[in-house]
């Protein structure tokens, strides 16, 4: 009896290693990911989700010209970098942040409008055969006001 | 001992399976295979595609309100309060998908005034967003005390943009995170029409070419796929699936409008420290083809706010 009790408590605590509580995201989402958009305005936007080691999302937004943006994205403490890649419609890659050392943000500015596709993915943490760490991840953006 | 053993061997086999189970269904949307997975690349693109397999999430992402209203500014178009869905019209929604629609709406009206500076219209459509939040249940996407913060900072328009961003980020995650993305999708359609809505009443048919307002008008066809495709989420929805249809006459007139663009050629630009994504673009929208389009979005968005 005493072995299910140790074993059900040990689980339910890798659980909730596991699986980060929804207002625990939104709570990040706010404290940790929207200083990183700095002296550009939130668009008021939201995309959280929790992600694990090797999982990917990916967010499709048109971007306009003349408008200047910044892309913003954290994942949580215990998550390695978050990789993210932007690519344009002819699936040409833009910006790849594992090729310039995993910023945080990339700035950027559009002479025409286009719909691009970003891709999410918490890069491997290389420690295999333990539980594999999940956490909040978000990505924002923000634009300058004119 | 060794049954407890069994039994607890069992349980935790179980509480992994649910785990397991739980963790692969939290995202709601499980992510379609794209295209690009199955595509051959060339140069260096391929080693970074190479890691792109299938996404757990997708995220199907329209410009905001204020986003939209910023458009509408930066093209130079000017203030028109009539253009606004009237406050008073909030006691007329009592559904579900009427106050969505019109949060998205009101919030959109909310981002136009904040931007021209109209310090009673703000305070007027920040309450008639409160209203609707509230209707909806949204417990504090609007607090009291950030209506109190927006009438003392009246006269700031950056923290009065901060707090705009902030209620709809609020309402935004308060849907998804329970459950509701139907809603959400609904809130988010609603600001999109309205800012369609309030860009093509502003254009000026005699100063149509080179127009700057008809081409952000333009720009809203690279949105309209990605706006069915959030919607289409939540296919089955009644009040998602009568928006559907609604929003395909909007397509359907956009489907003659014809964009090409140049490959896009990244820059960096040492100076400004930003990358410019160099293109050009060519659109051939007619003054036909607009006023149909102008006469589709009125006519939706009357439906709308009724």
């Amino acid at each position: 009896m005493r072995i299910l009790k140790i074993a059900s408590v040990l689980m339910l605590f890798a659980l909730a290693q596991v699986i980060p509580a929804n207002g625990q995201c939104k709570t990040f989402a706010k404290k940790t990911c929207l200083p990183e958009l700095g002296s550009y305005t939130h668009d008021g936007n939201y995309h959280v989700t929790t992600l694990t080691v090797g999982e990917e999302a990916e967010l499709f937004k048109t971007f306009y010209s003349d408008m200047e943006y910044r892309l913003a994205v954290c994942g949580d403490e215990g998550l390695p970098p978050i990789e993210f890649t932007v690519i344009d419609a002819n699936r040409n890659i833009l910006f790849s942040s594992r090729e310039a050392n995993y910023p945080k943000y990339w700035d950027f500015r559009l002479e025409s409008s286009q719909q691009l596709r970003i891709v999410l993915k918490v890069a491997p943490s290389g420690t295999q055969g333990e539980i594999l760490p999940s956490g909040c991840v978000a990505i924002m953006f923000g634009f300058k006001i004119k | 001992m060794n049954k407890f053993l069994k039994i607890g061997n069992g349980v935790l086999a179980l509480l992994f399976l649910f785990s397991l189970e739980f963790t692969g269904c939290r995202s709601g949307v499980k992510g379609e295979k794209t295209e690009a997975d199955t595509l051959a690349f060339t140069r260096s693109d391929a080693a970074v595609y190479e890691n792109i397999k299938q996404a757990e999430k997708i995220f199907y992402t329209l410009p905001s309100p204020l986003e939209s209203a910023m458009l509408i500014k930066s093209a130079g178009a000017v203030f028109d309060e009539d253009l606004l869905n009237p406050v008073d019209n909030t006691r007329n929604y009592n559904t579900n998908k009427s106050m969505a629609l019109n949060l998205g709406i009101y919030t959109c009206d909310l981002s136009f005034a904040s931007l021209y500076d109209q310090t009673q219209l703000i305070i007027n459509y920040m309450s008639a967003a409160k209203k609707m939040a509230d209707g909806l249940g949204i417990l504090d996407a609007i607090s009291d005390e950030d209506v109190e913060k927006l009438e003392a900072n009246i006269h700031d328009r950056e923290v009065i943009m901060d707090i705009v961003s902030q209620t709809y980020m609020n309402s935004n995650s308060y849907l998804e995170e329970n459950g509701q993305p139907a809603i959400a999708a609904i809130v988010l359609t609603g600001g999109w029409i309205e800012g369609l809505y309030i860009s093509t009443r502003l254009v000026d048919m005699k100063d149509f070419d080179n127009n700057k307002l008809v081409g952000r008008i333009i720009d809203q066809k690279l949105s309209i796929d990605i706006l069915l495709r959030l919607l289409e989420e939540s296919k089955g929805h009644p009040a998602i699936d009568e928006i559907i249809a609604q929003v395909q006459k909007i397509k359907t007139v956009f489907d003659k409008i014809q964009v090409t663009t140049t490959p896009v050629r990244p820059e960096y630009d040492q100076a400004a420290n930003v990358t410019v994504l160099k293109s050009e673009v060519k659109a051939d929208l007619s003054p036909d083809v607009f006023t149909e389009l102008a006469r589709t979005v009125t006519e939706i968005r009357s439906n709308l706010i009724k």
